[in-house]
């Protein structure tokens, strides 16, 4: 028999009002659980596009060559004789967008230096929230005024201008991103430090040279964001070009004809009364990949872009 | 060394070239008022032109009528009720889920590639161009999951797409509040998800709400996606009511009807040739634009308040 | 420090300032600043040193409310240069200001020490090739940075980067120039070869320092002013302030039994 020489540790009774509530705890993490559930949610969102754009474009080009959807120039899936070429409904998408961003950029750089650099506190309070309202407008309004104000207003100017074309609705994109560009490029410009605008006033530099020779470079990278923004944007419009540029797939650059673009397309086929699984159907899903690839291509870009105009304060 | 006649003449050629540098200011200035007015006169350019083309329309028969063959006859009662139930719909789908994600995000998230990850996705899925999401319903909810081209999956297709909007309205203003607060709370003993639920939610949700009314404005408004998912059909019909006389009172089958909404009945009347059809277009676009702007307009003006409201 | 006296290049006279809450910043301050002598401002902070400093170039007026009293005269024009009807970017061109913090614009070397020059509608390349060459060697940076003139700016250490600015300030010939603490941010190293610039520059213009060591305005000053809340309680030689201060006040902040 041995004596026991060290004294066991006393477990000390826990008064149950401190002790551990197991079922709250329980509780607390079944709470959590839940939340992270809805935050993957977006992860799902972003899985399931992916995967549906590629599941139903593969079936798609199991009955056409990637060739000729590359080549081809001409896009007439429902036709009898039909003809894949992606090429006429991204010059369509590029010319519109082009358009709108001719428009949207330099208004909407001017604006945001003007913002940034020489409206007063009250003038900023007004135009701030009307700019907002006009980011609120539904584009199928839009759609309205390009087909039905812009586009005749234009063929005073240019009587030859068919009633469908890329002109009226691209300048109505522009107008409609302007304040994209400007609120995004002018966050930019208000986060650059007050302390450079100082430096620049202090050798006798007026505010437009400061806003243009100070401040701009030094928010030159989130200016470049604001413009990515304003191009995604513009790509995937998809009502206003659907209502007034026309549906008919155009391999053309010129804004005065008409021209579906990809969007466009897409309405126009869900429009009618497809099959499930049909060549047709799975057009559209084709389609959106390369909507999807075209905006993942210019985000590539302006990250490079960015990347080269490295900046620290 | 200068002299003093030298500093003086100097002076002289500074003054007129500061004259010059000073003109551009001024020139500048004018020029950027222009381009913000721009957007200002296109806006109102764009209600005047809708109300003198619409105003024969603004009645309470184009409220009350079905769509109909002859335009001077046709109105808007499928095309309200659907963006109302869509909206439901929307509504119970995207505010639960984004805020629960935003509540995630900002409060329990441990900050790593996970929390990350998911950042990003968000980010990414506010940038996806509408009409994507119109795809992903149609092959996800019409088919895959066989809802068919009803007002259950308009309404969840409408929830995704402003699913980014709430989740980054809660995270800001959740943002917002000190930790100060939190700490409080759990002095006197409460749970993480007290603190949350109490507090936290309690003291962000007018930046909340103004993020949901934002959200709810886009989605109504929006035409693409759900012409996507094969809606634009003519419908002369209301879904069957959500209210019952007899028990339980609460009736489901509308969900799975058939429905248009107010977009899409501008977009298929814009997209007929007969000029009457545009009357009604123009009517519709004045309707929509009218409560889409009180919506933005009163979250602007929410939003205004609480900044100037709370000083923590 | 002082051997001959020379002409006063600008005073300020009876110089109130209020910020656009009300406050009354400065308090009546009188006092001279000498051609090509360095003068520096001391006292705690809050005191009023930097924003006196920042009244001429008028730099205040960057910011809506706030107002000015009183008169900082510049010669030999006699200008008042806080009347309303002279261009604050007339002063600036005139006066040119370093800062606490070294603040390079986003620009490579030679971009940024030309800036005034570009600011001032200069085209000619060779003239602003010179002219970045003189103001570099100026604020003895030439050395360091003469193969890399096109590198980024931010690319420097903070005390070159505080020799950038001073090149900078220097590349059109100001008459003045006012240092705003302009060795806070730095180590001692990078303090010393400043304070040696700085002696070097009172050969060829006005300097108004203002800083919170009391040895650096002993090492560098000619004339030293004490302020304290806004007034100016002391004016006089550096050596007459550090060693036999006539007031009170002054001689309780050098010693250290105050601030």
């Amino acid at each position: 028999m041995t004596t026991q020489v060290l004294q066991k540790p006393i477990d000390l009774p826990i008064s149950p009002r401190l002790a551990k509530n197991v079922r709250r705890h329980v509780l607390e993490r079944v709470i959590e659980f839940i939340l992270m559930l809805a935050a993957l949610s977006a992860v799902a969102t972003t899985i399931a596009i992916v995967v549906i754009l590629l599941y139903e474009s593969l079936s798609f080009f199991e009955h056409v060559s990637i060739i000729d959807f590359l080549t081809d120039t001409q896009w007439t899936p429902l036709f009898e004789d039909a003809h894949y070429g992606i090429l006429p409904l991204v010059s369509g998408t590029l010319t519109t967008s082009a358009i709108a961003l001719g428009v949207a950029i330099p208004l909407g750089t001017i604006g945001a230096i003007y913002l940034s650099e020489f409206a007063s506190h009250r003038t900023r309070e007004i135009v701030k929230p009307i700019l907002e309202l006009l980011v609120g407008v539904p584009t199928v309004v839009f759609g309205y005024f390009a087909l039905l104000f812009v586009t005749p207003l234009l063929q005073m100017i240019f009587p030859e201008l068919p009633g469908f074309n890329m002109l009226g609705p691209g300048i109505v994109m522009g107008i409609m991103i302007i304040p994209y560009i400007s609120s995004v490029a002018e966050d930019a410009m208000r986060a650059v430090p007050m302390s450079m605008r100082e430096g620049s006033y202090a050798m006798g530099a007026t505010r437009f040279q400061t806003a243009v020779r100070v401040v701009t470079p030094a928010a030159i990278s989130g200016i470049i964001a604001a413009y990515i923004l304003g191009i995604s944007r513009a790509v995937g419009e998809t009502m206003v070009v659907a209502l007034a540029a026309g549906q008919q797939p155009n391999l053309t650059f010129n804004p005065m004809e008409s021209a579906a673009t990809i969007t466009a397309y897409i309405v126009q086929v869900a429009m009618g009364d497809l099959p499930h699984g049909s060549i047709g159907y799975q057009s559209i899903f084709a389609a959106g990949l390369v909507l999807m690839l075209m905006t993942l291509v210019f985000n590539i870009l302006g990250h490079i872009t960015r990347k080269k105009f490295r900046e620290t304060y | 060394m200068t002299t003093q006649a030298s500093v003086l003449a100097n002076l002289a050629e500074v003054r007129a070239m500061i004259r010059r540098h000073k003109r551009n200011d001024f020139i500048f200035s004018i020029i950027g008022l222009l381009a913000l007015m721009v957007g200002l006169l296109t806006l109102l350019i764009l209600f005047v032109d809708l109300v003198s083309d619409g105003y024969q329309r603004f009645n309470l028969e184009f409220l009350s009528n079905y769509p109909s063959r002859r335009a001077g006859n046709a109105g808007l009662l499928s095309a309200w009720v659907g963006s109302l139930l869509v909206m439901l719909v929307t509504f119970f789908s995207a505010v639960p889920m984004g805020v629960a994600a935003g509540v995630y995000l900002e409060e329990y998230a441990p900050k790593n590639w996970f929390s990350d990850l998911i950042e990003i996705n968000v980010t990414n899925l506010a940038g996806v161009p509408s009409i994507v999401y119109g795809l992903l319903a149609l092959s996800l909810f019409v088919y895959g999951l066989g809802l068919g081209e009803s007002i259950l999956t308009a309404g969840l297709t409408l929830g995704l797409l402003i699913l980014p909007i709430v989740i980054v309205a809660t995270r800001e203003s959740i943002r917002g509040i000190p930790v100060a607060i939190r700490e409080a709370a759990y002095a006197v003993g409460a749970t993480k998800w007290q603190v949350v639920f109490h507090h936290v939610l309690h003291y962000s949700s007018g930046g909340i709400l103004t993020g949901i009314i934002i959200g709810m404005a886009r989605a109504l408004g929006e035409t693409a996606p759900i012409i996507t998912i094969g809606a634009l059909t003519f419908i002369a019909f209301l879904p069957p009511s959500p209210i019952t006389e007899a028990a339980p009172f609460i009736n489901f089958e509308w969900l799975s009807s058939g429905f248009t909404v107010l977009p899409i009945q501008m977009f298929n009347w814009l997209s007929r040739p007969d000029h009457a059809f545009h009357i009604n277009a123009a009517a519709t676009g004045a309707l929509i634009i009218v409560v889409t702007l009180l919506m933005n307009g009163t979250a602007i003006w929410l939003r205004y308040r609480i900044r100037k409201n709370i000083k923590w | 420090m002082v051997t001959t006296t020379s002409p006063i290049k600008a005073e300020s006279r009876d110089l109130n300032f209020y910020y656009s809450n009300g406050h009354k910043a400065l308090k009546g301050i009188t006092m001279p600043l000498y051609e090509k002598r360095i003068t520096a401002l001391i006292g705690p902070s809050g005191c009023g040193k930097s924003t006196f400093l920042r009244c001429f170039n008028r730099m205040h007026d960057l910011y809506p409310g706030n107002s000015y009293e009183g008169q900082i005269v510049m010669h030999p024009d006699n200008t008042n240069i806080l009347d309303n009807g002279v261009d604050p970017i007339e002063v600036r061109m005139r006066i040119s200001m370093v800062f606490q913090k070294p603040n390079p614009f986003p620009k490579s070397i030679y971009e940024n020490v030309a800036y005034g020059l570009r600011v001032r509608g200069e085209r000619n390349k060779r003239a602003v090739d010179d002219k970045v060459e003189e103001a570099l060697k100026g604020a003895a940076l030439w050395d360091e940075v003469k193969n890399r003139l096109h590198d980024l700016a931010f690319n420097l250490s903070g005390g070159q980067q505080q020799r950038l600015c001073i090149a900078r300030a220097l590349a059109t010939d100001p008459e003045i120039m006012l240092f705003d603490e302009p060795t806070s941010a730095l180590d001692p190293i990078a303090t010393a070869n400043i304070e040696e610039l700085m002696s070097e520059l009172r050969n060829k213009l006005t300097i108004l320092v203002v800083t919170h060591n009391m040895q650096q305005a002993a090492r560098v000053s000619d004339y030293t002013a004490y302020m304290y809340l806004g007034e100016l309680i002391e004016y006089d030689d550096t050596d007459r302030i550090f060693t036999n201060p006539s007031r009170k006040e002054t001689e309780d902040y050098i010693t250290g039994k105050f601030g």
